[in-house]
């Protein structure tokens, strides 16, 4: 069945493709003053961090000097936390809301949240290999963490494919739903079951951990947490430019189509 | 290999990569807001006149 498409039919306060203010007005960019500068601080925060954690602490009495990869490790996952609250934040949202805006938020936070499950699964494996003499071991953490892994990147595929956005955001949200619980596993899964790997240091009963490495494990949660922040805004921003191009598209071809219906 | 070689590795793979996905970001952004209107990049629209990403009727 075709629709017959009337000029009529858009809405008048709705630019059309080509008009408005020029392309080449405006920024070029998804940065503002504001997220330089948070972006300048965050570099400057890593550069103090590698300072700290490659020369500035001293070595850890049982770990040795593979305590400097625990300034990065825990960070990442971390950060992979944040993004999987954020995405099944904005699933809930988009799925009660419709809200486009939710929707873009948690495409952007689920990426990230891909990204540093990532880092934390190789700075894990880097770690276990010196340690546990392995690099894998189907431990309870890794496993539940390999899962959100994967449930990551199943939610990132499903936004790539084809079809209505809102058909495809509303599925997206619906597996979003599935991250903050994965999280728990996650997280609880060293207090559950008996692991490998060891249970959370810093609530750990009798852990020691003080003065320099505790003050360098505390900064490395400061700059991660700026660094997805940055993260976050620009890649929503992204988000919001892909979805403007995607409407353009759909205007452009609408205008065509009463183009070539228009008796001359 | 030593334990240098894995702090080294692991330092490089999130510094590294953390630098590498910022960049892809920047630049994806770059690209796409050249193919769209400035009245159109807006990051949040409370107008009803503009188009922005604002709540489904």
């Amino acid at each position: 069945m075709t629709t017959e498409l009337h000029a009529d039919s858009i809405p008048d306060d709705r630019p059309r493709p080509g008009e408005g203010t020029p392309i080449d007005s405006g920024p070029h960019s998804t940065g503002s003053p504001a997220t330089r500068a948070l972006g300048i601080a965050v570099l400057a925060g890593f550069a103090m961090l590698a300072y700290l954690g490659l020369a500035g602490t001293p070595e850890d009495q049982v770990q040795g000097e593979l305590v400097r990869l625990l300034y990065v490790h825990p960070q990442s996952a971390t950060v992979a936390y944040l993004g999987c609250f954020f995405a099944t934040t904005g699933s809930v949202m988009y799925l009660w809301k419709r809200s486009v805006w939710w929707d873009l938020v948690a495409h952007a936070t689920a990426e990230i949240g891909a990204v540093f499950t990532a880092f934390a699964l190789i700075t894990g494996m880097l770690w276990g290999r010196p340690s546990w003499g392995t690099y894998w071991v189907w431990d309870a953490r890794l496993t539940s963490t390999a899962m959100l892994m994967l449930l990551l990147l199943g939610y990132l595929a499903l936004r790539k494919l084809p079809g209505d956005p809102d058909v495809r955001a509303r599925q997206s949200a619906i597996v979003g739903l599935l991250l903050v619980p994965n999280v728990i596993l996650v997280r609880q899964s060293v207090t559950w079951w008996r692991t490998l790997h060891q249970a959370p240091t810093l609530s750990l009963p009798g852990a020691q951990i003080e003065g320099l490495l505790l003050f360098t494990m505390m900064f490395g949660f400061a700059v991660f947490s700026g660094l997805f922040l940055w993260l976050t805004i620009h890649r929503f921003r992204v988000a919001w430019l892909a979805r403007q191009v995607d409407e353009l598209a759909v205007d452009e071809a609408i205008t065509a189509r009463i183009a070539e219906g228009t008796p001359r | 290999m030593s334990n240098t070689f894995y702090i080294v590795a692991g330092w490089i793979v999130v510094l590294g990569g953390s630098a590498a996905y910022a960049t892809i970001v920047v630049l994806r952004g770059r690209a796409l807001s050249l193919r769209v209107p400035v009245e159109r990049r807006r990051w949040s629209s409370s107008s009803p006149n503009l188009p922005g990403p604002t709540d489904r009727p």
